[in-house]
């Protein structure tokens, strides 16, 4: 299964891409609208992409009469990404999206790196969110969380029917002439290739004590990092910055993955799933 | 202010035709391939080799078979692209956005410094049509052979004294100049600027404030109305595009 990372497609404004997916995620949607951050919002690092775009959205009202009725026309699982301020506002988006059929499931964006974080522990976000509703709900964590592991198995208990691994980690570049910060509110969310190796630990760790389906999330360009993600334990793979640069990738990765996956005699992506870690235990002394 | 939903992104990796200088800028032919070569002032996401971002480019040229791009190397990725030799490959997508509408009945075309890449192609296509272009050096004006007849200024001279308002202003170039041309001819069509990650509406890092919001250049321009770039805030209008 192949999705987006939230907020790195507009399926309104590339329709064709977005049903080149498995699953369509939006980009988060808060209970207010917000124009985002103050550009410069984007730059480039040797080893990614940096994005300070500040949850720019329309607000969950317009969300729910504009945006969703065109999601829902273009005939894929719409899984909508919610952030906010406290743990009521989760609720209150969660609640407002429990009615509403289009939607296939719910992110929680339980990290975004450039707004301010959250009232309250994620663990009482998503039980809160829990509560608003009966769609399956993923919980999206970050990877500077100093134990993600232990944060996946208390959002698991939490009632979490999923995990998304990972939103952006939190980096900085510098002008090349001034020296000063790149973008428009200094620091912003680091993603690509630089976040690889990131996602596939995190992944690692949560897989070994969860036993949530997995989106994993960072820096895949290739059927080759799908698979890895896939062999430390991700069920699903999402596409991020990649389909900026570019849109096509999605059929792409898929086919790379088929081969991948039959160049090496598995059947599926089931069969895959975590075989990393079927080799860790071959190793371990009997 | 014009926005469009868009299908039918189409990519393909080029091979370099030729490259060489025009005056302190780099003129990049590739061939053409399936790509349309779209209106003037639409622009296409060129990739440099090893970057995690394209970069976007105005057509500045459509010779038969090829596209041609004007870069001017001021960072890292056009530096790169600047670098590129016949022979090489890069990514291109597009046309992307919306360029120049060419129904005008008395054309002037104002370019400053690079804001000259489109132009040619727009003069072409308009069938030829008086041009002004202000550069901050002589040798930055050698790029004004890319249009010959153009009347050029060089800096402390600027392009806007040199405009005439009543006609039909169709111009590029830095911000300022843009602005100034917007407060003497609302109707102009402006080819706006701004970094982009991907160029059709996904990452929302091009943003540009219109009439009080901040807005996606890459759908709603690069081509501007001078009166979109000075509109006050509309209170009626929500915030973010969806």
């Amino acid at each position: 299964m192949i999705l987006n990372g939230s907020g790195c497609l507009d399926a309104v404004a590339a329709p064709d891409v977005a049903q080149a997916l498995d699953i369509f995620v939006t980009k988060t949607v808060t209970p207010l609208a917000r124009e985002g951050n103050a550009p410069v919002r984007i730059a480039e690092s040797e080893v990614g992409m940096l994005n300070s775009i500040g949850l720019a959205n329309p607000g969950i009202d317009r969300f729910l009469t504009e945006s969703l009725p065109e999601l829902a026309r273009l005939g894929i699982p719409i899984w909508v990404s919610v952030g906010g301020f406290s743990a009521p506002d989760y609720g209150a988006l969660c609640e407002r999206l429990d009615k509403r059929d289009e939607v296939a499931a719910i992110e929680l964006n339980l990290s975004c790196p450039n707004v301010e974080a959250p009232d309250g522990g994620v663990t009482e976000l998503v039980a809160v969110a829990r509560s608003a509703t009966a769609k399956p709900l993923y919980a999206k964590l970050s990877p500077a969380l100093p134990d993600i592991a232990a944060v996946a198995l208390a959002v698991e208990r939490a009632g979490a029917d999923g995990l998304t691994l990972v939103n952006t980690i939190r980096g900085l570049s510098l002008d090349e002439k001034t020296l000063a910060p790149t973008l428009g509110s200094s620091t912003g969310g680091l993603s690509g290739p630089a976040l690889r190796p990131v996602a596939l630990a995190a992944v690692y760790a949560c897989y070994m004590v969860s036993q949530l389906p997995i989106v994993g999330v960072g820096g895949v360009e290739s059927g080759r990092h799908a698979l890895e993600l896939i062999a430390v334990g991700a069920s699903a793979v999402g596409l991020g910055t990649i389909l900026f640069r570019e849109p096509g990738a999605p059929v792409r990765v898929r086919a790379e993955l088929a081969s991948e996956l039959a160049s090496r005699g598995l059947s599926d992506v089931a069969e895959a799933r975590g075989i990393a870690h079927a080799q860790d235990r071959a190793l371990l002394p009997v | 202010m014009r926005s469009r939903s868009r299908s039918g992104l189409r990519r393909e990796r080029l091979s370099v035709t030729g490259a060489g200088p025009v005056g302190p800028y780099r003129l990049v032919r590739v061939r053409r391939g399936d790509l349309d070569p779209g209106e003037p002032g639409q622009f296409f996401m060129l990739t440099p080799r090893g970057h995690a971002l394209p970069r976007p480019m105005s057509l500045c040229l459509a010779p038969p078979g090829e596209l041609a791009f004007l870069i001017d190397p001021v960072g890292k990725g056009t530096r790169a692209l600047a670098a590129l030799e016949e022979g090489d490959e890069v990514d291109v997508l597009g046309p992307l956005g919306n360029g120049y509408r060419l129904d005008v009945d008395r054309p002037l075309l104002v370019g400053g410094g690079i804001g000259i890449a489109p132009l040619p192609y727009l003069a072409e296509r308009l069938g030829g049509a008086p041009v002004v272009l202000g550069f901050r050096s002589e040798r930055h004006a050698k790029a004004a052979a890319l249009l010959p007849g153009a009347k050029v200024v060089v800096d402390p001279v600027l392009v806007t004294e040199a405009v005439e308002p009543a006609r039909d202003i169709l111009a590029c170039g830095p911000e300022p100049m843009l602005r100034a041309v917007a407060r003497m001819a609302p109707e102009a069509q402006l080819a706006w600027e701004a970094p982009m990650a991907c160029g059709f509406g996904a990452c929302y890092g091009c943003v540009v404030e219109l009439g009080g919001h901040l807005r996606r250049l890459c759908l709603e321009g690069p081509v501007l109305t001078g009166q979109d770039v000075l509109a006050a805030p509309d209170a009626t209008e929500e915030a973010a595009a969806a």
